[in-house]
């Protein structure tokens, strides 16, 4: 640590930060724009103006920028110099010239940085009177708001979206102060990562356009720390709520996870949770056939009686349930009659994941660890679609290069420009092997587009070349075997290599094969990490818990008197019409919150809460078990789906259901699976409380109490109590230094805006105070070895006729839940079948043509594109998630005049 | 016993003093234009609806007594409902001073009760007058920066002409 002087106070830093992130990190309180924890220093906005005393002696010192200004041992500073403070009130003025001062239509206001600093810096009389500039703003699509009046120049917006997220289509234009920062011409921002512009802009220059349709201000809106449930990556946020509906979703920094940036699909995919088609009510199917709503009473007396109807009663688990909910459908139907609800397919290949990472030989990196990487081999995942917070987070790994020729000429990492100026292209390693291009192929060294099997067969040789005892791959082509030994010199060379793959690599082989690199790596000394990514929030989890079967197909094989399903749509995962005919042979319960072709099926459906409705805990693609709460209190009818299981079992007369709070259901959960047995420490209980008092839920300013709920009834409600976290459900109770698990919104005295978290933070940019949230199930020990797997495919050959189908996931729309947000809709391309050149031609189709296939039992209408990337004899198919599970399979294609004939 | 007369005295003083009773509702006392009485929406010279939602009343409301929730048109900001549960209201006019539009003001109608107190809550049809109220000039949209239908950008006051991005002069 290196000690530092401000005021006459000493404090301690890190030797390798600068000033500004010292002074932060220490608790004071310095003004600062262009300056972000991720992006670094460039020195623009003048606004964290110190002075620097060279010595004790020295009374006159120099005002420096404190973001340029390196921390070094014994230096002396002073923030509260009258000269620098002017400076630093002056700079504020200047900035506020043109600044159009329509705060009270600014979705920012009451959030806003520029807000803060201005307070901050004591600016509060306008003295300029001549004339503001004005821009022209654009339509930037469904998902930000674009009122460049308010810009302050501080370019933020183009380092976070260009440098750091390697977008393309946001850019600055103009000059001195009539920089603009926009698209070239009006249209949607590209890339999956511009939510973050709303929390990079200080200012109110970029907004979110879905919460701006249903707006509120930060201090009225109760908060609660969430995680994201629309991929496997278990990214936390912030879930913000007022008057019973969910107003928007926000970056939680979790030091270890997602740290500052979300990707769209977390951000903008709620609007599934307000959406009409959500189920509120009880429904059970009449004499007559029809379904019709009934009272909870009801409900559970039905529920009550199917179960003691006796007969085989299946439970079909799922992917996007929290752990809670699965394993009280474990614990009511038993563990021998309970399925995960995933394809057979899928299942496999979770199976496979859940067994690689629970031996415990290798290790599962956070995506933080994947930022530190400085080496990574993609093996047939497209992570930028399938897990795009994990792909920026490689996107720095491969950045990070530039760090260490910048070190030995003395720049520091914060640098930003300096290091991207001298480093200049210099890149760790990137290797890439997927079907189809990705957006990473810009940063990537080599590239590999080849058909899942061939995918497979480069890994096994890669693992081959790191160590010569694993399985060597006979009859690899010349110049594959030079490509696997270029990657796997690579991954010996780094300290850090990093394997990636994924269930949206479609074979098993291929994540056996990554499994074999890591191992490899593993037996030649090096600590390796793999990154094996998961589809769904909880889909680890679910693997975790019915290690034995793959998927719900089997349940099937034998009847069953009455089936439950829990939170799935069951016909997104399996051939539509062999499920039809077995759900129509038995009875089928679903609980769920949206309707979907399986409720309509139901005897009896059930309101089960969504994310935002219920606590729970889901465990990520790292094996962490991360811990959600509800920002929407009990609403009617709308239950914790393992509420509605525990009581219906506890009616039945079942043994094991008695849990009637979460921390019951989460300690009947770890004691009765060992690997489980880490999930109660992923956040506090329910009695945890400071001083007395449970954690406010809404800011100290939360407006409206009195008038919210007057127009239903003057009276006001008493508010609820809930059982189950240790939130209180108002403005009362504590808020202030806690654990971060419980963190409900960030506000700090003067930080009302989203960089309040620094006050949180241990370190700036590092962990937060407390430790970053949640628990890793699943750490790799030393003792224990991994077997190689030797079961190489043949290569890959093209049949005469037919196609090798792959699915090609695209980031907007194969996440059920998110698909249903009608801003993601704007963002979903139609379905379409992608064939190389050389394949369309022999089709004879054209790009936007009709194409038939016969896809899990149906014929499917597709409509070609051409991608000139793809291997011959490869059929990708896109934007069909929901007939993933037929895929990666053999295909014919015919245009599809000829199919329907 | 001195106590006691002293007492009678003073009393019998009060019968040459000016009488204060008022003959209210009769006789309808002078309310200065700033009374802190029953709360107004007002509009704006245009006859638009000065209210932009930005709930800055609401926050400002030390009995919360103000909900209100933002909606837009045409990128002009509207209360999509704005309530005051006035059974609650203490007539502070805080609200009234935090309202950066001039749209919410205190009048000097105090004459509001109620049998039922459920008819305290205002809803933005009682509330919404046809007039400026006490600022007959102010249009917060020709101040600040939105564009809005009948002002474009550069339009407002104190505004330049939109910048053309793609020129390098100064």
């Amino acid at each position: 640590m290196t000690k530092f002087i401000v005021d006459g106070e000493e404090y301690s830093a890190k030797p390798d930060e600068n000033l500004l992130q010292a002074c932060l990190g220490a608790g004071l309180d310095l003004p600062y724009f262009c300056w972000h924890p991720a992006l670094g220093s460039v020195g623009a906005c003048r606004q964290c103006a110190v002075r620097q005393y060279a010595n004790e002696e020295d009374k006159t010192g120099k005002l420096v920028m404190a973001c340029m200004t390196p921390v070094a041992e014994g230096a002396r500073f002073s923030v509260a110099d009258p000269e620098a403070a002017a400076l630093r009130a002056s700079v504020i003025e200047w900035l506020m010239i043109n600044h159009p001062h329509d705060c009270p239509v600014c979705e920012e206001g009451g959030e806003c940085h520029l807000q803060d600093m201005t307070m901050m810096t004591g600016h509060t009389t306008r003295r300029y009177r001549f004339t503001k500039r004005t821009h022209r703003n654009q339509d930037l699509g469904p998902f930000i708001k674009h009122e460049m009046n308010r810009c302050i120049g501080c370019y933020r917006c183009t380092r976070f979206y260009r440098d750091y997220a390697g977008g393309r289509d946001l850019d600055v234009f103009a000059a001195h102060d009539h920089v603009y920062f926009g698209r070239h011409a009006d249209g949607t921002l590209e890339s999956e990562f511009s939510g973050n512009l709303v929390e990079v802009c200080p200012t109110g220059v970029f907004t979110d356009k879905t919460f701006s349709a249903h707006y509120a201000r930060k201090w009225d809106m109760r908060g609660a720390p969430s995680v994201c449930t629309h991929c496997g990556l278990g990214c936390n946020t912030t879930v913000n709520e007022r008057a019973g509906k969910l107003r928007r979703i926000l970056n939680r920094y979790n030091g270890a996870v997602n740290g500052y940036f979300l990707c769209d699909r977390g951000r903008f995919g709620y609007g599934f949770v307000n959406a009409p088609e959500r189920i509120r009510t009880p429904r059970a199917r009449r004499a007559d056939g029809a379904q019709a709503d009934v009272n909870r009473a009801e409900a559970m007396a039905r529920f009550a009686a199917l179960l003691g109807a006796g007969g085989r009663v299946v439970g079909i688990g799922s992917p996007r349930a929290s752990l809670e909910a699965n394993f009280a459908l474990r614990a009511l139907v038993g563990h021998e009659n309970f399925y995960p609800g995933v394809s057979t397919r899928e299942g496999a290949l979770l199976r496979l994941i859940g067994e690689i990472l629970g031996a415990g030989a290798v290790h599962a990196p956070s995506i933080r660890d994947v930022e530190r990487a400085d080496a990574a081999l993609l093996l047939g995942s497209d992570l930028p679609n399938a897990a795009p917070r994990a792909a920026l987070a490689l996107r720095q790994a491969v950045r990070e290069a530039g760090f260490a020729p910048s070190a030995k000429v003395e720049i520091a990492p914060w640098h930003d420009a300096a290091v991207r100026t001298y480093a200049g292209d210099v890149r760790n390693p990137l290797f890439i092997a997927t079907p189809a291009p990705t957006r990473l192929d810009d940063i990537a060294l080599d590239t590999l587009r080849a058909a899942p099997d061939d995918i497979a067969r480069l890994g096994f040789a890669v693992a081959a070349c790191i160590d010569p005892a694993a399985p060597a791959v006979a009859g690899l082509p010349a110049d594959l075997a030079a490509r696997a030994s270029a990657i796997a010199q690579a991954l010996l060379g780094a300290k850090r290599p990093l394997v990636v793959s994924g269930v949206e690599a479609g074979e098993e082989s291929v994540i056996q094969a990554a499994a074999n690199i890591a191992a490899a790596l593993r037996g030649r000394g090096k600590s390796g990490a793999l990154l094996l990514n998961v589809p769904e929030c909880n889909s680890l989890g679910l693997a975790l818990l019915a290690p034995e079967r793959p998927g719900f197909e089997a349940a099937f094989a034998e009847p069953p008197a009455l089936v439950i399903v829990l939170e799935n749509d069951l016909f997104r995962r399996a051939e539509s019409l062999a499920l039809d005919a077995a759900l129509a042979a038995t009875r089928l319960v679903v609980l769920d919150h949206s309707e979907s072709p399986a409720t309509h099926r139901a005897a009896l459906v059930l309101p089960a809460a969504s994310f935002a409705e219920c606590g729970g805990t889901l465990v990520s693609a790292e094996g962490r078990a991360q811990r959600f709460y509800p920002p929407i209190l009990a609403q009617g009818d709308v239950r914790e789906a393992w509420r509605w299981l525990g009581e219906a079992g506890h009616a039945a007369g079942r043994d094991g259901c008695g849990w009637d709070t979460q921390d019951g259901i989460v300690a009947a959960l770890a004691s009765a699976l060992p690997c489980f047995a880490a999930v109660p420490r992923a956040a506090p209980l329910e009695t945890f409380r400071i001083a007395g008092n449970r954690i406010s839920s809404e800011p100290h300013r939360f407006s409206g109490r009195t008038a919210m709920h007057a127009a239903q009834n003057v009276r006001e409600p008493k508010p609820p109590v809930s059982a189950d976290s240790p939130f209180s459900a108002t403005m009362e109770g504590y808020y202030g230094k806690m654990p971060p698990a419980l963190l409900p919104f960030t506000w700090a005295p003067g930080w009302n805006s989203a960089q309040a978290i620094n006050k949180f933070q241990a370190e700036i940019g590092g962990a937060l105070k407390g430790g970053d949230p949640g628990v890793r199930l699943l750490e790799a020990q030393a003792e224990v070895a991994l077997g190689y797997y030797t079961n190489i495919p043949a290569p890959f050959a093209p049949r005469p006729g037919m196609w090798r189908a792959v699915m090609l996931p695209r980031v907007f729309g194969d996440e059920e839940q998110s698909a249903r947000a009608a801003p993601l809709r704007e963002r979903m391309a139609p379905p379409a079948l992608v064939l190389n050149e050389e394949d369309a031609a022999l089709i004879g189709a054209a790009s936007g043509e009709m194409l038939a296939c016969a896809l899990g039992g149906e014929i499917l209408h597709l409509a070609l594109e051409i991608q000139p990337g793809l291997p011959r004899g490869v059929a990708g198919v896109a934007g069909l998630a929901a007939s993933a599970h037929a895929l990666p399979g053999w295909v014919r294609i015919t245009t599809a005049g000829a199919g329907v004939s | 016993m001195l106590s006691s007369l002293r007492t009678l005295w003073y009393t019998f003083l009060h019968l040459f003093q000016r009488n204060v009773t008022v003959q209210y509702p009769e006789q309808m006392p002078y309310l200065a234009p700033r009374y802190r009485g029953r709360i107004v929406l007002t509009r704006d010279p245009d006859g638009e609806e000065r209210c932009v939602s930005c709930n800055l009343c609401a926050v400002a409301c030390p009995a919360d007594c103000i909900s209100l929730q933002k909606s837009e048109s045409e990128g002009r900001w509207y209360p999509e409902f704005f309530r005051i549960n006035f059974s609650r209201c203490i007539f502070c006019g805080f609200c009234e001073e935090a309202c950066p539009t001039y749209a919410i003001q205190l009048t000097p109608d105090f004459e509001m009760s109620e049998y039922v107190r459920q008819n305290l809550v205002y809803e933005k049809e009682d509330l919404l007058i046809s007039g400026t109220g006490k600022y007959p000039e102010y249009n917060f949209y020709r101040v600040s920066g939105l564009a809005v239908p009948g002002k474009d950008k550069g339009e407002a006051e104190h505004e330049r002409a939109p910048i053309d991005i793609r020129s390098l002069l100064p």
